[in-house]
Formats: C-alpha cells, sequence, structure tokens
C-alpha cells in the first residue's frame, strides 16, 4: 500500500512537471478567495464594529452596555434555555423514530425516511404559518406563548435531528450488537452498552443541528410566540434594523460567534473521545 | 414482540401525524377562499385560480424557484472545486481551506446576514440581486462540500494517476475520471443548497433589494399584517408542491416494490 502510494507521487510529479504547473490544489482557489471575500472579511468588520463607537473610535462600551443591561443577559440565558429545551425535546422524539426506522430492512426503509424529511420541501415560513394556525383553532395562540415556541421549533428542527442519527444507526456494524446477545446480554443491556455509545457522534450532530441555530431562529419566536419571546437573534436583527446600531449589533453577534464556537469546541472533542471509546469496542 | 412492534408503529404514525398536520391543514384550506384558516366559505379552486394568474404571485415563485437554482448551480460549481482544494492541497493550506468553509456552517444565519449587509454597504453596491445571490451561495456552499468530500475520500486515489499515464490531460482526467466518481456527492451537495436556498428567510431579508420578494419573505410579512395580503393563494402553492412531493414518494415506492420483488423471483430461480 505504502509502495503504490510512493510510485503513484512519482508519476504525478512526472506528469506535473510534463503538463505545466498544474495542482489539484489549484481548484480551490476560487472558494478560497470567495471565502475570504464573503465569510472572513465580513466577519473581521464584525470585530471592528463590535469594538468601536459610531465615530470609528475604539471602545469596550458596546459590551458593557450589553452586559450591564438585565433584559439582554436574561434574553442570552432565554435563548440558550430555548435551544437547550428544543434540543432535548427533539432527540427524545427523534431517536426512537430514527432507531425504529434503522431496523426496517428493506428498501422501503428509505422510503420512510423520505417520508420525515419530505416535508422540508415546503417552505419552513409558510408551515410555520399553518401550524401557528392551528395552535390558534386550538385556542392556545397568545397564552401559552413559552410552549408555543417550543413546538414550533421542535417542528422546525426535527428533521435535522432524525437524519444524522438515522445515518449513525445503519451504518453501525450489526454484529456487535449480534454479539451481545450471544453473549448474554438481554435487549436493554445491549441498547444501553452497544447501541447508545455507538451512536453518540450521531447524537451529538443532530444536536449541534438543533442547538446553534435554534438561538438565531427568532422566525419562530415571532410566529409562535407573539414576538413575546425574546432570542438573541431577534436582538441582532433589530439593532441592525430598526434600532440601526449597528455597533451594538456587532456586538451581540460577536458573542453569539462566541458562544457557537465554544459549544462546537466543547463537543468536537467530547466527539473524539467517543470514537475512540468506540474504537476501544 | 407484538406488542413492541404495535407501540412502535403507533409511535411513528403520532409523530407523522405531527409532521403532517400543519401541511394537511393548508392542503384542506386550499380548496376554500375564506381568508383565514378555520373558516370555510365553501368549496372553490379560487385559490389555485389566483396562484397560476395574480402576476405578483407568479413573479415572486419564480423570483424564488430562480434564485434557488442559480445560487444551488454557483454553489455545486464552487463547492465541488473547493472540495478537491481542500482534498489534494497540502495539509497546513487543507486545515486552514476546510476551516474556513466550516465557518458558515457553525454560524449563526443572522450573523452571516448582518456581516454580509456591513460589507455591502461598505462596498456601496448596497443590496442588489448580485448581493441576495452572494448570500445564499456563502451560505450555501459549505453544505456542497461536505457532501463531495467524503466521496473524494472514498475514491480509489490511484485512478486519476492511472489516467494520467495513459496520457490523460489533468483536466481530461478531472472531468472523465474525477468526476463521474464523485457525482453522487455532487448531486446530493446541489439539492441540499435547492433547499436550503428555497427556504431561507433571514440572510434573504437582510441582502435582498428593497423590491424583491422571494416566497419566505413575503409570507413572513404577510403573516404579520394579514389584511390585504395574497397569503391565502400560498395554500394552493403548498398543495401543489406536496402533490410533487407525494408523486416522486409514490414513484420511488414502486422502483422499490419492483426491486425487492425482483430479488424474490432471482433468489426463486436460484434455488430452483
Amino acid at each position: 500500500m505504502v509502495r503504490a502510494k510512493i510510485v503513484s507521487k512519482e508519476t504525478y510529479v512526472k506528469n506535473g512537471g510534463m503538463k505545466g504547473i498544474f495542482r489539484r490544489s489549484f481548484l480551490g482557489i476560487p472558494y478560497a478567495l470567495f471565502l475570504l471575500l464573503f465569510v472572513v472579511f465580513p466577519l473581521l468588520l464584525i470585530v471592528v464594529y463590535a469594538f468601536t463607537d459610531e465615530n470609528g473610535a475604539f471602545t469596550f462600551a458596546n459590551f458593557v452596555g450589553f452586559f450591564s443591561n438585565a433584559t439582554n443577559v436574561s434574553n442570552l440565558f432565554i435563548s440558550i434555555g430555548i435551544a437547550f429545551i428544543t434540543t432535548a425535546v427533539c432527540l427524545l422524539i427523534a431517536y426512537p423514530v430514527a432507531y425504529i426506522l434503522s431496523r426496517f430492512r428493506s428498501a422501503r426503509s428509505y422510503i420512510l425516511v423520505l417520508l420525515f424529511i419530505a416535508p422540508m420541501w415546503i417552505n419552513f415560513v409558510l408551515r410555520a404559518y399553518a401550524l401557528r394556525e392551528i395552535l390558534n383553532l386550538l385556542g392556545l395562540l397568545g397564552k401559552t406563548n413559552f410552549l408555543n415556541v417550543i413546538v414550533g421549533m421542535v417542528y422546525d428542527f426535527l428533521p435535522f435531528m432524525i437524519l444524522p442519527i438515522y445515518t449513525t444507526l445503519i451504518r453501525m456494524d450489526k454484529s456487535l450488537e449480534e454479539a451481545s446477545a450471544d453473549l448474554g446480554g438481554n435487549g436493554a443491556v445491549t441498547f444501553f452498552k452497544v447501541t447508545l455509545p455507538l451512536s453518540v457522534p450521531g447524537i451529538v450532530s443532530g444536536a449541534m443541528m438543533v442547538f446553534l441555530p435554534c438561538m438565531s431562529c427568532y422566525v419562530i419566536t415571532d410566529t409562535f410566540g407573539n414576538s413575546k419571546i425574546p432570542l438573541i437573534g431577534k436582538l441582532i436583527e433589530t439593532m441592525f434594523g430598526r434600532a440601526s446600531d449597528w455597533n451594538m449589533g456587532s456586538a451581540i453577534a460577536l458573542i453569539m460567534l462566541v458562544i457557537m464556537f465554544v459549544t462546537m469546541i466543547l463537543t468536537g472533542g467530547f466527539k473524539r473521545e467517543s470514537t475512540e471509546r468506540g474504537n476501544a469496542l | 414482540m407484538k406488542t413492541k412492534k404495535i407501540v412502535s408503529y403507533a409511535f411513528l404514525a403520532l409523530v407523522l401525524l405531527f409532521v403532517y398536520a400543519p401541511i394537511l391543514v393548508l392542503i384542506i384550506f386550499s380548496f376554500t377562499d375564506a381568508h383565514i384558516i378555520g373558516q370555510w366559505h365553501g368549496f372553490s379552486f379560487d385559490l389555485y385560480v389566483r396562484l397560476f394568474t395574480v402576476e405578483r404571485l407568479r413573479n415572486m415563485i419564480v423570483n424564488t424557484v430562480v434564485l434557488a437554482a442559480l445560487a444551488g448551480a454557483i454553489s455545486t460549481v464552487l463547492g465541488t472545486l473547493g472540495a478537491m482544494g481542500i482534498f489534494y492541497a497540502k495539509k497546513g493550506w487543507s486545515k486552514s481551506l476546510q476551516g474556513a468553509s466550516n465557518i458558515n456552517v457553525i454560524n449563526a444565519e443572522i450573523v452571516i446576514a448582518v456581516s454580509l449587509a456591513l460589507v455591502f454597504s461598505m462596498l456601496a453596491f448596497n443590496r442588489t440581486y448580485y448581493s441576495l445571490l452572494i448570500g445564499h451561495v456563502a451560505f450555501c456552499t459549505p453544505f456542497v462540500v461536505l457532501s463531495v468530500i467524503p466521496k473524494l475520500k472514498q475514491m480509489d486515489p490511484s485512478l486519476y494517476e492511472a489516467a494520467l499515464d495513459l496520457g490523460a490531460t489533468p483536466a481530461k482526467a478531472l472531468f472523465k475520471v474525477v468526476l463521474p466518481e464523485i457525482l453522487p456527492g455532487i448531486v446530493s451537495g446541489f439539492m441540499l443548497a435547492l433547499t436550503l436556498s428555497l427556504d431561507d428567510y433571514i440572510i434573504t431579508s437582510f441582502t435582498k433589494p428593497a423590491e424583491f420578494d422571494t416566497i419566505s419573505t413575503y409570507v413572513y410579512n404577510a403573516v404579520k399584517n394579514t389584511a390585504k395580503s395574497e397569503l391565502p393563494a400560498f395554500r394552493a402553492l403548498a398543495a401543489v408542491i406536496f402533490a410533487v412531493i407525494a408523486a416522486v414518494v409514490v414513484v420511488l415506492n414502486i422502483r422499490a416494490n419492483r426491486k425487492t420483488n425482483k430479488k424474490i423471483i432471482e433468489n426463486k430461480e436460484i434455488k430452483r
């Protein structure tokens, strides 16, 4: 294997030498330029705006202003709380769904999975509006704002939790479960000692796909919460919209960015550990 | 054993009911011209007629679809090239490109939106169709990259070199050898980009020109202010989209059935 690699590398260099200086890595250049211009540079602008006042002078005032306002801080915690509850509820519904779907043996299991994902093709603002009208008919709209927001969020994000868990479950080596059963583990033991630990990577990536966008999905809070449940994302929108305080808006965006990357790094570490444990099995 | 099966089917049915209830409501009330869901003004196809005849609605739908198709196509080309760049570059470059690409996967949509709005206001080409398109491409491309890279990893690396050894130019080797191998990843990346673009509200609202509306932005504003909007017609749109999806699922189901039937027949023949 190693030898084959060396030989092929030589021929690669030889060919490269003959055919000019083309390298396949050059294909990434347009995307690299695009990312620099429209991803990295904009984020740097956010950082600059966050640390300056409207005259462009350096200041910490935006952050001091944000954290000294009790409403802002409580909004931050409410956002994280809503994201957390939504993730937990999604997991509780999605795991059994993914588990049951992964047990179907025929080609039809794929179609059942499709059934859960298909609604995503209908515009999500439109579906949210329809669900809102259902809550309205049930007499819940405007009364149980917090609950309605959770229902809306779960409705929107559920497929994002089902899919990664389902994928890890069907890719799992089934012989491990059989081995557990052969060694005397009953259904529950096999599930908790083998299946569940092995599906942790799917759970983690599903949780990330729900938790992170949840904190800023103000479309849902506006539609279901009577605009009474403040999300941190809404605050940013207001700062860039009606309030037109771009510096403050950038500061809040930066705070959110930090929360996201910290969450990502924390769970990334968790993921590595879990795969190591998976290998140890 | 049997109760277990019943319980699991019941659970699936319950979740599906939750997932499809809003869509069913939209479909049912697409056959009446009442302004508010829950009221029934008699059966009519009025909303369907409006959907295809009111120019404003038609423009909005065309806008949304064209934007998604353009953003999807550009994202797919850019993302496929980017994925190859990440896969074939030296470790340092590869890692930093991959890292930069993943930023928008993790990042909140609102942060992507406002940071782009800052750039566009700075470059003084403010909010035009191009800024909207760039916003969608910036949002969709990382997902294309993520679906193409696994296919590059699965590919036998010596195929490309074999093509070169047999006299193909790098361009020909890429198009005739590498591209067909990673095509499934490219297709699923394109589908993903299309879905993301069709559904997007937040980035669209921050990068679109004032008079331009997609389905998302129109419905979002119409829900807040239902009075004189064309909102009811969107119930008909939901029904039409649902009919198309249902047809696709049925076709797939029939094909899957045929495949399993074939297998059963083949197995029987082998046994004979």
